[in-house]
């Protein structure tokens, strides 16, 4: 008997997301199939890389990032030098200034960082927060409204601070929604839910679900992005299509194996490596389970996952 | 295929005696079916029927066994596509390569540092399990390496496609029961007299998915069911697609010939990029490779996949908890400190361990936050200054302890205030937010 190849095409696709402007912008989502499964179906727009930077810079960077920006003076000279990656998709720029807990960053400050990023790269742009609910809300609102005609992505609107973001972001200012959950299918819809109900085009939302690194329960992303991908596929669940990104370098750079100094762990070897590892790996894993983009920092991360994803598609 | 409860009633005698535990044939027939009793257990079916039962209801891949040194493991038996649909059983077991092209230098660096990597990560052995043994034309060395790595106490893979050598080595090493990798649609007569004659499992490989299963076929038709399907290499899309295809053949379209676990040469896809085998390891661990061949077995490799394999062969029906109480550390006595966290298996490992890195005596305590990490049982509510201040009362933590430092999580930080006004007499610390600085923090606070 001859094999017969089984075949999962589904009548309902993840939304096709377009972000940033001009000839480099890109389309996050639009495949109606698993990850990476084009003997499926043909994968049109490719899983995207962005590069996260901070306006605080890194503490305790390891070598290879720290030479790679070396000789930038302001953080619109690291964006631009990001941006000049060729497997970088997009720029990444976390306003952790803005944090009330530490620098505490007027709001005005950190829209002219973002304005000169913006200005610096000719990439799609996403702007991540400081973690602080309020401060964000705040903060986007003021990013938003200056960088209109950019359609940047915004990470990100939670439960608790939807309403002012979705509607400056979403509605007032025509740009990305990213909306945050916590690592649960239900959450990750009614929060889709909200946001809509506020009149934000499905289209223009994106999702983050929730991330860990590899082996810190991270059994829960996989199994919520497994679900979450299953239910937009195969349930033509409208409020769970929306494509998914995923920072990871936030989560792998600060867990024990990327952080223990070769002193601390003799046996272990080069702190980069592992950090490497650990962000190539988490990256790898949220990937095939339905990310459309992931976030990253290490240039070798970057570029191997970038192949990986060019050998795939 | 598989058979619903009525075809399996009407195989029963429909006696209802009743021996079997049930009332009826019918009850029987439905638990059957349903796999929750094993149909032996009616003894007045004949071996036709037996035959047939246990044909269909056997689970859609085969779990079969592999020999690791001292230790067993086992291979295939999964019957869901996604963790979540209920657990995936076998884990992924990695090897390192050794070839018949590598000088003795080349295979002492590669078993130096492969073998040193070997720890216990929440209660599991960490390690490469096996060892890939690689003929590429030298038949002498390739025997020789094959001893080698026998010696080295980890299961063996000869990958090998010419039966002259591969019986050779097989003669060499016999009592290792290695896999023999080797097997295709050109020789595999031979390979799977050699593998049956020792008792080995077979690895067998196509140019193509149909090619393999055309293989695969013909082997069962020689009664060889030992069988390990080696997805190729020609190309990384290839073999991802055959991985898959694979997998949900068995278990989508319920196709017994493809219900074997797989063998992914990762290092054959990518040699001499690290990076790269690692994305390639995790994509395959992720999906539906059984086992992983790399160029070796590096710490910064291990620490990443082998957490990766270890949380997504958790079994999601299981809670990891431990139980709460005290657990003193480093020989703590009544005047050491506390450190307080979750019951959570994975923070206290991580936790515990970092504290006995640090070496200085601490008591552990673990209050009940329903088996929730930490910021988990914070937003959840089951980390509280209350929750704290009640477990201090119910585990009568001030009558056993004497020391009045309490260390929290940096995470919670925020519980400092309210825990300091609920606890009087107690010093409440706010303690690093990643376990890993709990070494230093400790040496430091203890030479206060
Ligand atoms: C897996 C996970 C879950 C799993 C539960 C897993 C479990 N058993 O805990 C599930 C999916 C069930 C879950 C549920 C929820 N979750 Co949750 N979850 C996570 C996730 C992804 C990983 C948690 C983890 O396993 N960490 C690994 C362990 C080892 O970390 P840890 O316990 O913190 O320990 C570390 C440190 O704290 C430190 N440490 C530990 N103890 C001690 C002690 C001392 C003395 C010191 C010094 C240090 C120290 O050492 C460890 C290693 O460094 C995190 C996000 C993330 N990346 O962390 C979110 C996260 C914790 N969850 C969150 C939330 C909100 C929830 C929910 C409330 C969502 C909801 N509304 O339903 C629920 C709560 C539970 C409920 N009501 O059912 C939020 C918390 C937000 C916040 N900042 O407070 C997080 C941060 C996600 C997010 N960004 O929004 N979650
Ligand atoms: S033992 Fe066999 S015959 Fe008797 S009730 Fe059970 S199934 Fe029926």
């Amino acid at each position: 008997m001859p094999f017969k190849k089984p075949v999962q095409k589904f009548n309902a696709a993840i939304n096709a997301v377009e972000l940033g402007v001009g000839e480099k912008k890109i389309v996050l989502g639009g495949q109606n199939v698993m990850p990476f499964y084009t003997f499926d179906n043909a994968i049109e727009n490719p899983p995207r890389i962005g590069v996260e930077i901070s306006d605080l810079g890194f503490e305790d960077q390891v070598p290879g990032i720290r030479d790679f920006y070396a000789g930038c003076k302001t953080v619109a000279d690291m964006a631009k030098k990001a941006a000049e990656l060729e497997d970088v998709d997009f720029v990444c720029i976390r306003l952790d200034s803005a944090d009330p807990n530490g620098e505490n960053a007027p709001v005005a400050d950190c829209v002219e960082t973002a304005r000169a990023v913006s200005e610096a790269i000719d990439k799609p742009l996403v702007i991540i927060g400081c973690d602080n609910d309020e401060k964000d809300a705040q903060l986007f609102e003021k990013v938003a409204d200056a960088l209109q005609g950019k359609n940047a992505l915004y990470l990100s609107a939670k439960e608790e601070n939807y309403k002012s973001i979705a509607a400056a972001v979403g509605l007032a200012y025509g740009q990305k929604v990213g909306a945050e959950s916590s690592v649960d299918l239900n959450l990750a819809k009614q929060l889709n839910v909200l946001i809509s109900q506020i009149g934000v085009d499905a289209k223009n939302i994106v999702m983050n679900i929730g991330t860990a690194a590899s082996g810190y329960g991270f059994e829960y992303v996989i199994s919520t992005l497994d679900r979450v991908n299953s239910a937009a596929l195969s349930q033509n669940d409208a409020m769970l299509q929306m494509p998914i990104i995923t920072p990871v370098s936030s989560e792998t750079w600060a867990v024990k194996e990327s952080t223990a100094t070769e002193e601390d762990m003799p046996q272990w070897g080069s702190a980069e490596t592992r950090g490497i590892s650990m962000e190539v790996t988490t990256a790898v894993a949220v990937l095939a389970s339905g990310s459309s983009a992931v976030i990253l920092r290490h240039p070798t991360s970057i570029k191997t996952v970038a192949k990986l994803i060019k050998e795939l598609i | 295929m598989a058979l619903k409860g009525l075809d399996i009633f009407k195989l029963t005698p429909k006696t209802n005696c009743k021996e079997c535990g049930n009332p009826t044939c019918m009850a029987f027939a439905m638990k059957v079916a349903q796999g929750s009793i094993e149909v032996t257990k009616c003894p007045h079916l004949s071996e036709e029927v037996l035959a047939k039962l246990a044909e269909s209801t056997a689970p859609p891949m085969k779990t079969l066994t592999l020999k690791s040194g001292d230790t067993e493991y086992k291979l295939g038996g999964e019957t869901v596509l996604f963790r979540h649909e209920k657990t995936f059983v076998s884990k992924t077991l990695y090897a390192f390569t050794l070839s018949d092209t590598m000088d003795d230098a080349e295979v002492k660096a590669v078993m130096d540092e492969s073998l040193k990597v070997d720890y216990e990560r929440i209660g599991e052995r960490m390690y490469a399990e096996l060892i890939f043994v690689k003929y590429t034309g030298n038949a002498d060395r390739f025997v020789e390496l094959a001893r080698k790595a026998a010696e080295a106490g980890r299961g063996v893979i000869l990958s090998c496609s010419d039966p002259a050598t591969a019986s050779k080595a097989v003669a060499e090493i016999a009592d290792a029961k290695p896999v023999l990798d080797g097997a295709n649609a050109s020789n595999y007569e031979e390979m799977s007299k050699i593998a049956t004659e020792n008792g080995l499992l077979l690895g067998v490989t196509g140019e193509n998915l149909d090619e393999l299963y055309d293989t695969v076929e013909k082997l069962e038709a020689l009664g060889n069911k030992n069988l390990v399907l080696n997805v190729g290499c020609n190309s990384i899309k290839t073999a991802f697609e055959a991985a898959v295809q694979i997998r949900r053949a068995a278990i989508l379209n319920k196709d017994r010939v493809f219900g074997y676990p797989s063998l992914v040469d990762v290092a054959a896809m990518a040699p001499g990029d690290e990076a790269m085998q690692t994305a390639l390891a995790s994509l395959f661990t992720v999906k539906y490779g059984s086992i992983i061949v790399l160029e070796k077995m590096t710490y910064a490799e291990s620490l990443a996949l082998h957490g990766l394999r270890q949380n997504i062969f958790t079994d999601p029906q299981k809670p990891m908890k431990v139980e709460p109480g005290i657990y003193p550390l480093n020989k703590a006595d009544e005047n050491a400190p506390c450190c307080i966290t979750v019951d959570f298996a994975l923070t206290y490992f991580v936790v515990s361990g970092e504290l006995e890195r640090s070496g200085v005596p601490v008591n552990l305590l673990i209050s009940d936050a329903g088996g929730y990490s930490v910021l988990t049982a914070w937003a959840a509510g089951k980390l509280s200054a209350s929750s704290i201040a009640k477990f201090i009362t119910d585990y009568d933590i001030e009558n056993k302890i004497k020391n009045r430092n309490l260390i929290l999580p940096g995470k919670v930080a925020v519980l400092k205030g309210e825990l300091q006004e609920k606890l009087p007499g107690w010093n409440v610390v706010v303690g690093p937010n990643e376990a890993v600085a709990l070494v230093k923090f400790m040496r430091e606070f203890a030479n206060k």
